[in-house]
């Protein structure tokens, strides 16, 4: 399962084979780093937790205000639904921020939280940083996105 | 228009055509990410203006009729001789070609085009407010540009355009009761006439005042950007190659692209991310300290007349852009908004005070990236030789509107 280039392509809403050939020469993305962990599930830092987010709607429209919804679960899977989450994000080559200030508005249940006001404004490389507060403790994990 | 334009070539390549389409190996490469980032600059990416759910008469053509007169009207000043089209020229892009503005007196900052701004979240350079409507109350309070007061609008509103406003908004307050000249302005008579009112007097001069807006509002959404030489290329036959588009200035957009960077922040089809960003643009010596969006972004939060506020016809779910609003943080001190490129070219001076007097003179901005005079800059030095500096501005030029 080539899981880079399908994440790229669902968050560009752009159409798969193009992408997965050609990304690393174009003349806007050469600088991106190749090898970038894009999955969006993964542990925390400090394993206390696995977290999984992503976009409601699977296209992602640069400049559009849009939710994702997080999944949160212990070591080992059971959904956490009582956490505090904090949201931040950051493109590493342009040393900005996001241009809003998402925050998760919802518990959904079944380890499911909604997180409203994410907005990119720009193409590139972008990391979101999660600091989770739950019953295993404090901790944080990051994700890379390149859109 | 644009179907002829294409017509043309085609129709008269005929046999040769497999001999000219032939890759010449000097062209450049454009891979399929770089092509649909082209496409993503131009016009038909644009999507319809959105809708304003905080402003329920915005797609009335009754309240863009009554907001084109206002717009015009010079009787909303306190002098008789300012209107918003004093400093918004439509023949002019909408703005004035001067670094600052005058109005009844000067302004502090250069004059913003309208066009395709209601797309923006936030207006002014500094984002301190988040629709058009509530954009529009500002110049008519500013002691420096229209000058005059909320007690007034509404009379010029009774006096010369009751029938229209009662046909979009519904009936007028009692207007004889109300001073002549009241509320919360600079100037210290209306002001204390306006403290002097009963509250619920105020409250119905807001309302009309908040009507207005919304009447401009709905004007300006019309205001579109025009076509430009660069979209009717991009959906041309030969795109990517020259055409409605000169070797020299393809060779800009992919320094705009690329070695240039630009394409970060003067993205999207109106070449804008509608964000605020440090560029480290010079203060000017004697005009006020302007800290930029970190004082916007307080101010918009404040605002009566804001998306979630008592004026607004807006319920709090659709104020996405203002309750996730980075706050007023150190990293937006001195950020001004991104301006939109198209028709840049020709419309110098440059930046929120125009600072800068010409295209040779932004790049050479950029390509030097200086220290900011406060906060800090987000530009890097850039490598560009005099070709590449050349040709960014010779893309550039290819954003005008067409003649
Ligand atoms: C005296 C000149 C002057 C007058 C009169 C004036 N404006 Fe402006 N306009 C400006 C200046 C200067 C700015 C930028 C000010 C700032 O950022 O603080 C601006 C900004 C704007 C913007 C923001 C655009 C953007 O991209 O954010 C809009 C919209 C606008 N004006 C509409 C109006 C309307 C509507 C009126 C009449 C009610 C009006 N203006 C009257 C000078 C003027
Ligand atoms: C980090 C974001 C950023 C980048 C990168 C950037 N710009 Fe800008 N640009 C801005 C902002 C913000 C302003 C307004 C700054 C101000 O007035 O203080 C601006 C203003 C301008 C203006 C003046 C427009 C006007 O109406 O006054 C021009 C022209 C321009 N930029 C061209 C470029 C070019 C060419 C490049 C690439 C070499 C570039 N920009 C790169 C953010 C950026
Ligand atoms: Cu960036």
């Amino acid at each position: 399962m080539p899981n880079l280039p399908t994440r790229r392509a669902i968050l560009a809403g752009i159409p798969l084979a193009l992408v997965a050939t050609t990304v690393s020469a174009g003349l806007f993305s050469q600088d991106i780093p190749e090898n970038l962990d894009l999955a969006l599930r993964r542990p925390t830092d400090a394993h206390h937790y696995t977290v999984a987010i992503g976009p409601v709607e699977p296209e992602v429209r640069i400049g559009r205000m849009h939710a994702w919804t997080l999944a949160l679960a212990d070591r080992r899977g059971r959904p956490i639904d009582t956490a505090r989450i904090a949201i931040d994000g950051r493109m590493p080559q342009h040393g900005h921020g996001l241009p809003s200030a998402p925050a998760v508005t919802q518990a959904l249940g079944d380890g499911q939280f909604l997180i409203e006001g994410m907005k990119f404004n720009m193409h590139g490389w972008w990391e979101i940083d999660l600091a989770i507060d739950g019953p295993a403790g404090a901790d944080t994990v990051s994700f890379n996105l390149v859109l | 228009m644009r179907r002829i334009l294409f017509a043309l070539p085609f129709a008269a390549i005929g046999a040769g055509a497999l001999a000219i389409h032939l890759p010449d190996p000097a062209a450049p490469t454009w891979s399929e990410e770089d092509l649909s980032l082209v496409r993503s600059l131009s016009l038909d990416a644009l999507p319809p203006v959105p809708a304003d759910p905080s402003n329920r008469v915005a797609d009335d053509p009754r309240a863009a009729a009554l907001g084109r007169s206002i717009f015009f009207d010079t009787r909303f000043s306190s002098n008789g001789k300012v209107a918003c089209a004093t400093c918004h020229l439509p023949d002019r892009q909408f703005q004035d070609d001067r670094a600052l503005s005058k109005g009844v007196s000067e302004t502090s900052r250069r004059a913003m085009p309208i066009a395709g701004m209601a797309h923006s979240p936030f207006l002014f350079w500094d984002g301190r407010k988040d629709s058009f409507w509530s954009q529009a109350l500002g110049p008519l309070e500013s002691a420096v540009e229209h000058g005059g007061d909320r007690t007034q609008y509404a009379h010029v509103i009774g006096a010369h355009y009751a029938e229209a406003y009662v046909e979009v908004f519904g009936p007028l307050p009692d207007l004889d009761v109300l001073p002549a000249r009241a509320g919360p302005v600079a100037d210290p008579a209306a002001a204390t006439a306006w403290e002097g009112m009963a509250r619920s007097d105020r409250e119905a001069v807001n309302l009309v005042f908040a009507n207005v807006g919304k009447a401009i509002a709905a004007f300006e959404r019309t205001i579109a950007p025009p076509e430009t030489r660069f979209d009717l290329w991009v959906a041309s036959r030969e795109f990517p190659g020259p055409g409605l588009l000169t070797t020299e200035e393809i060779a800009g957009l992919r320094v705009f692209l690329g070695a240039g960077g630009c394409v970060n922040c003067h993205g999207g089809p109106l070449l804008s991310d509608g964000h605020f960003h440090n560029t480290g643009v010079p203060a000017v010596p004697g005009l006020p300290e302007d800290r930029g969006r970190e004082t916007g972004a307080l101010l918009v939060r404040e605002d009566p007349f804001n998306c979630l506020g008592p004026y607004s016809d807006a319920q709090p779910a659709d104020c996405a852009e203002l309750r996730f609003m980075v706050p007023a943080g150190a990293d937006m001190l001195r950020a001004f908004k991104t301006p939109s490129l198209r028709g840049a070219a020709s419309r110098p001076p440059y930046m929120h005070a125009g600072q800068i007097p010409d295209l040779e003179r932004v790049i050479a901005h950029y390509v030097a990236a200086p220290e900011a005079p406060a906060g800090q800059s987000e530009l890097r030095p850039l490598t560009l030789d005099h070709t590449q500096r050349h040709e960014l501005a010779a893309f550039l030029g290819a954003l005008d509107p067409l003649p």
